[in-house]
């Protein structure tokens, strides 16, 4: 269980700089609005302003009643309303009905909108188009990086995904340069940046500009590396269910900003409780990365130890007794504590897997990824459908056949549409067309016409138009090279051979031994060979925009060195638990340490639900 | 100079820039003497871009110059958390300077957060500006110099080199001004070349719940699926259901594909039944005289749910009904036309769930022409079993099923899981497996008539064990 670590491996940079920074700036912009004031926030902010700040630091500065953001009508009394919120349009309509409201019942107040991590031009021209630009002062709390464990920094921008990648807004990618930049500004600098993506290669411009200005001085660098890499490069990896502790328990119960809830049923009494889940607790610690099979073995044998450990004090004399309690009690009923809650919660998984057969689910995505039987997978999806199990689940099973196919021959395509559609509710043709917009769910097109066309095009046209035109293809149908991909850097082990997932053999065991993310395998591909060299068919593959920069403005760049094995990945879109449990595996073997930079934490049914439309 | 005054003269110096480079651009062809080596077809798009790029270098020149004269503009921007002295310890060596300078040379300077700017100049003087101002001011700013782009060139420059800089916030608001100075014909056909400002306008018309105009703009550039989703989207404002039932109607002569009008059509039969079938069983639940509404009040209405649903509720409460009536489960197969095994799945739940065994056996019973009976069924009998498991079908029903699970291996297993011990008794048998037979003998309960059966089994000596 306890893999040993490569004594060389480097020691993470301390992030909890990042929280004081985001709260020193929060009081400071609080400050700017003196007086007793109230304070909205939106509800998807509260969460991440939990993690840096408590009630007790903004009552410091003068914050009167904390309220949510539930576009209702506000019943404050106070006469300076703050307001603290995301740059949407929505949420500054309602706060533009708050002023307008208060305007005709002739209240005067003071007003403050502070958009976190950054202000829109949009939003500002909502204020003016409502009338009140001016009445209201707006501010930037520039908060980007969320600390969320060791090893995780977050955006907390789950909008992201589906701004950037299926509508096309490019508004988040300065915010993706600035965040790098923050980063860099304060573990930097790097001295090889790889990336792979459209969006990964706008955000390494954005920062590059951001950075061009402030030459650094030369000085010690604690990240050297930085591998930037879209979403949209692997979405098979997401849209797989996760076996490993931490990415199950995210499945299941939710993770939010590195919290969870578990219900009555996993604490067994009436109560829910909220559990942080992060390396300080010890229990967590030891199993979030394991492969769910080995969990039980693991938390019983530790119940085992904390019993003989209990069991010392008999035969105790009472100085003995005395030091017992002082020194070791406690720690103990934290122990025994964070272990009733893992036995519960694997408990409770466990009954809920075995409810919906989980195991004939995994054998139809092994199958999937492995391009074997579909047919049998398409009945098993079908029957899914049929029996109007997990609308998500059905989608999500959906996807994964037309990603791994390429698309789904026209009859299935139809066939199962449809039956999607009367199983679920024929409002789901706007989630069709989501998918098919984003190329997650789509018809097999007869032929290479695409690709015809694309050549023909191309040679008319001068390179950078011809790039562009691309672009506009792959945008209207991007193809998934899954199976071309999946031999060329064998992603799929034999099946013949047995797997033991006590003893990983590679970062195939966060999904049983069946596959290598494909994320975290162009990671190590490409980290192995410093740069994209020899990658070439991949890349093609993958619809290029693949980029290697070896920077040095007095960078240290001797490979051996500390800095050159920490490295930053920046998930643009999102990443799963299981790829940032490969990537730690990884990292023991290699004598990397990883640190993961995303703009938010998913998984299949995050990424699913962002595509819906069926609701207003 | 203020800030604000800053970005206003900037902006005209950008106008004025882009002029001039053009004037310039101009008279370099003018004057040039290789002007007949340039290749035909892409001569004039070539020469575009080289201008366009011309005016943008020079505008980034331009920039940079003018940071460089302002060095209290380029202290006052950062990108970075400003405030508190924890702050400044952390960035004192990575400050960056004006974000003027930064991503957006031309455009973008527009934009930057003035107030941001504001709040170091402030603490540098010691003094706070009113922040009343600051809005106003900044307003201002961003007005008088994004209205300096008059002609549709000038427009369509500053356009393309939003796009160029990959900053959405950008590309949205000079989109934002464009939708105002520009008639919606111009700037539709202008976008249709430009697929990435195009998609930040329909973006931000969506978010701004500015439908009209994007079913306009869908309708200009021939997108008559989007136009038809669009529309049929929104049904869901609607809560009233004859109104809904209405709307829906007429959008099925929208221009959806073939496919997704028959889908439309569908959910808009669908609705016009719901309510029909609503309206009646209300009524006979109030009256109070239909036992089966008596034993299962139903629990929510039946309105805008999916197909299969409204299958199934009728599978519960208006099974025997004969074809004629809307609610009849065979009228509704006909109807949607609904493929046997999802009909079959859904049906079996139903009778399941009301524990009505005999129609569950019927399901599956067909008569060959001698007029035997055998079962048969369009979904494995292991998804039968499991169906009817689910719905706590006892075990004399649930066996009947499991034995005709073909894999015997499956069919054990099976068995075993739904504690089927005879069937697992007889499969052992068949399989002449005596060991295996012993070993479930400690299985069953102590005396029951499983124990019986094995033991008479196992002192059967007709019977050739293989162990």
């Amino acid at each position: 269980m306890a893999h040993s670590a490569r004594r060389d491996s480097p020691e993470l940079p301390d992030f909890s700089v990042l929280k004081r920074l985001a709260r020193d700036q929060l009081i400071y912009l609080l400050e700017q609005l003196p007086g007793k004031k109230d304070l909205f926030i939106e509800a998807d902010l509260m969460s991440p302003l939990d993690r840096i700040a408590n009630v007790s630091t903004l009552k410091q500065h003068e914050v009167d009643k904390l309220y949510k953001v539930e576009y209702k009508p506000v019943v404050s009394t106070s006469d300076q309303l703050c307001f603290l919120i995301r740059p949407r349009i929505q949420t500054v309509k309602w706060v533009c009905d708050v002023v307008n409201a208060d305007k005709a019942a002739g209240k005067f107040k003071r007003y403050k909108i502070i958009f976190t991590p950054q202000k829109f031009y949009a939003c500002e021209t909502v204020l003016e188009e409502q009338g009140i630009f001016g009445d209201v002062s707006t501010d930037e709390w520039a908060f980007y990086l969320l600390p969320l464990d060791e090893d995780i920094i977050n955006l907390e921008l789950p909008e992201f995904f589906r701004d950037n990648f299926l509508e096309g807004d490019q508004r988040w990618v300065r915010t993706g340069g600035s965040a790098l930049h923050l980063f860099h500004s304060i573990y930097g600098p790097f001295s090889k940046v790889y990336g792979i993506g459209r969006c990964s290669k706008m955000v390494y411009e954005s920062w590059r500009e951001q950075v061009k200005e402030g030459e650094q001085k030369a000085r010690q660098a604690e990240v050297g590396t930085v591998f930037l890499i879209d979403r949209d490069v692997d979405f098979v990896t997401p849209l797989c269910s996760q076996v490993v502790y931490e990415g199950l328990v995210d499945d299941i119960f939710r993770i939010k900003c590195g919290c969870v809830e578990f219900g009555p049923d996993v604490t067994s009494s009436d109560k829910s409780i909220k559990v942080m889940l992060n390396s300080q607790d010890k229990v967590f610690n030891e199993i979030r990365n394991e492969h769910f099979s080995n969990v039980f073995g693991f938390l019983s044998q530790k119940a085992r130890n904390l019993q003989t450990a209990y069991d010392k004090r008999r035969g105790m004399d009472i100085k003995q007794m005395k030091t017992f309690v002082s020194e070791e009690l406690k720690g103990l009923k934290q122990e025994h504590r964070l272990l009733s809650l893992h036995i519960g919660a694997s408990e409770s998984m466990m009954k809920k897997k075995t409810k919906q057969d989980f195991q004939e689910l995994l054998k139809t995505e092994h199958s999937l990824l492995e391009g074997f039987e579909i047919r049998e997978c398409i009945s098993f999806i079908e029957e899914h459908i049929n029996r109007q199990v997990s609308m998500i689940e059905s989608l999500r099973l959906l996807c994964l056949l037309s990603l791994t196919e390429n698309g789904l021959l026209p009859k299935d395509y139809r066939s199962l549409k449809a039956q999607y559609l009367q199983s679920y509710g024929v409002d789901h043709l706007l989630t069709f067309a989501n998918l098919k917009q984003l190329g997650l769910l789509v018809e097999q097109q007869p032929g290479e016409t695409l690709t015809v066309m694309e050549s023909k095009m191309g040679k008319l046209v001068n390179d950078k138009t011809a790039g562009k035109l691309t672009d506009a293809f792959s945008s209207l149908a991007k193809k998934s090279n899954f199976r071309a991909l999946s031999r060329r850097l064998s992603l799929v082990p034999k099946s013949d051979e047995e797997y033991d997932l006590r003893v990983p053999r590679d970062m195939a065991y966060i999904f049983s031994g069946a596959y290598i993310p494909l994320s975290c395998k162009l990671i190590e591909q490409v980290l192995e060979r410093d740069g994209w060299t020899g990658l070439e068919e991949v890349t093609r593959l993958l619809n290029g925009h693949e980029f290697a920069v070896t920077g040095s403005n007095g960078a240290d760049l001797r490979p051996q060195s500390d800095a050159q094995r920490i490295i930053l990945v920046m998930f643009l879109g999102g990443c799963t638990f299981s790829e940032i449990s490969a990537l730690r595996f990884l990292g023991r073997e290699r004598g990397y340490k990883f640190i993961v930079l995303t703009t938010a934490i998913t998984n299949s049914a995050r990424l699913i639900e962002a595509m819906l439309d069926n609701h207003v | 100079m203020t800030p604000t005054l800053m970005w206003t003269f900037q902006g005209m110096c950008c106008v004025f820039q882009m002029m001039k480079s053009k004037a310039d651009e101009e008279d370099y062809w003018n004057s040039s003497k290789f002007k007949a080596f340039t290749f035909d077809d892409e001569d004039d798009e070539f020469t575009k871009l080289k201008e366009s790029r011309q005016a943008v270098n020079s505008i980034c020149g331009l920039v940079e110059e003018e940071e460089d004269e302002d060095e209290v503009e380029k202290v006052s921007w950062s990108g970075e958390p400003v405030g508190s002295e924890g702050i400044s310890r952390f960035l004192s060596d990575s400050e960056t300077g004006s974000g003027a300078s930064a991503s957006s040379p031309c455009v973008s300077c527009f934009l930057l957060p003035v107030s941001c700017r504001y709040l170091v100049v402030g603490q540098g003087d010691g003094v706070q500006p009113a922040r009343a101002e600051l809005p106003q001011d900044r307003h201002d700013a961003v007005a008088v110099s994004l209205e300096k782009f008059r002609s549709l060139q000038e427009k369509l420059l500053l356009l393309d080199e939003a796009v160029g800089v990959h900053d959405g916030n950008v590309i949205t608001a000079v989109l934002i001004y464009l939708k105002k100075s520009l008639s919606k014909e111009v700037l539709f056909r202008e976008l249709e070349s430009r697929q990435t400002a195009l998609r930040h306008f329909i973006h931000y018309l969506t978010e701004s719940k500015e439908q009209r105009l994007l079913l306009e703009l869908y309708r200009a550039l021939g997108r008559t699926e989007d136009e038809a989703l669009l529309q049929y989207k929104e049904h869901l404002r609607i809560t009233d259901e004859n109104k809904r039932r209405d709307f829906l109607k007429s959008c099925v002569s929208l221009p959806f594909s073939p496919e997704d009008a028959g889908h439309v059509q569908d959910h808009y039969t669908l609705l016009e039944r719901q309510i029909i079938i609503e309206a009646t069983d209300r009524q006979a639940e109030t009256g109070g005289k239909v036992e089966i509404f008596q034993k299962f009040p139903r629990r929510a209405s039946i309105l805008n749910m999916p197909l299969i649903t409204t299958l199934y509720y009728c599978c519960f409460y208006h099974y025997a009904e004969t074809e004629g009536t809307y609610s009849s489960p065979a009228n509704i197969r006909q109807t949607f036309r609904i493929a046997e095994k999802q009909y079959f799945v859904t049906a079996l739940a139903a009778r399941a769930k009301l524990k009505a065994w005999h129609d569950v056996d019927a399901l599956f019973t067909s008569r060959n022409w001698l007029g035997f009976t055998r079962k048969k069924s369009p979904l494995s009998f292991s998804r039968v079993a499991d169906i009817l498991s689910k719905n706590n079908a006892p075990v004399q029903v649930l066996q009947e099923y499991v034995g005709l699970v073909d894999d015997v291996e499956l069919r054990v297993a099976l068995a075993q899981k739904y504690k089927c011990h005879f069937i697992v008794i007889s499969t052992y048998r068949d399989l002449k497996d005596r060991q295996l037979l012993l070993g479930y003998r400690g299985k069953v309960e102590r005396g029951s008539e499983e124990e019986r059966k094995i033991d008479e089994l196992l002192s059967n000596p007709q019977i050739r064990w293989k162990n």
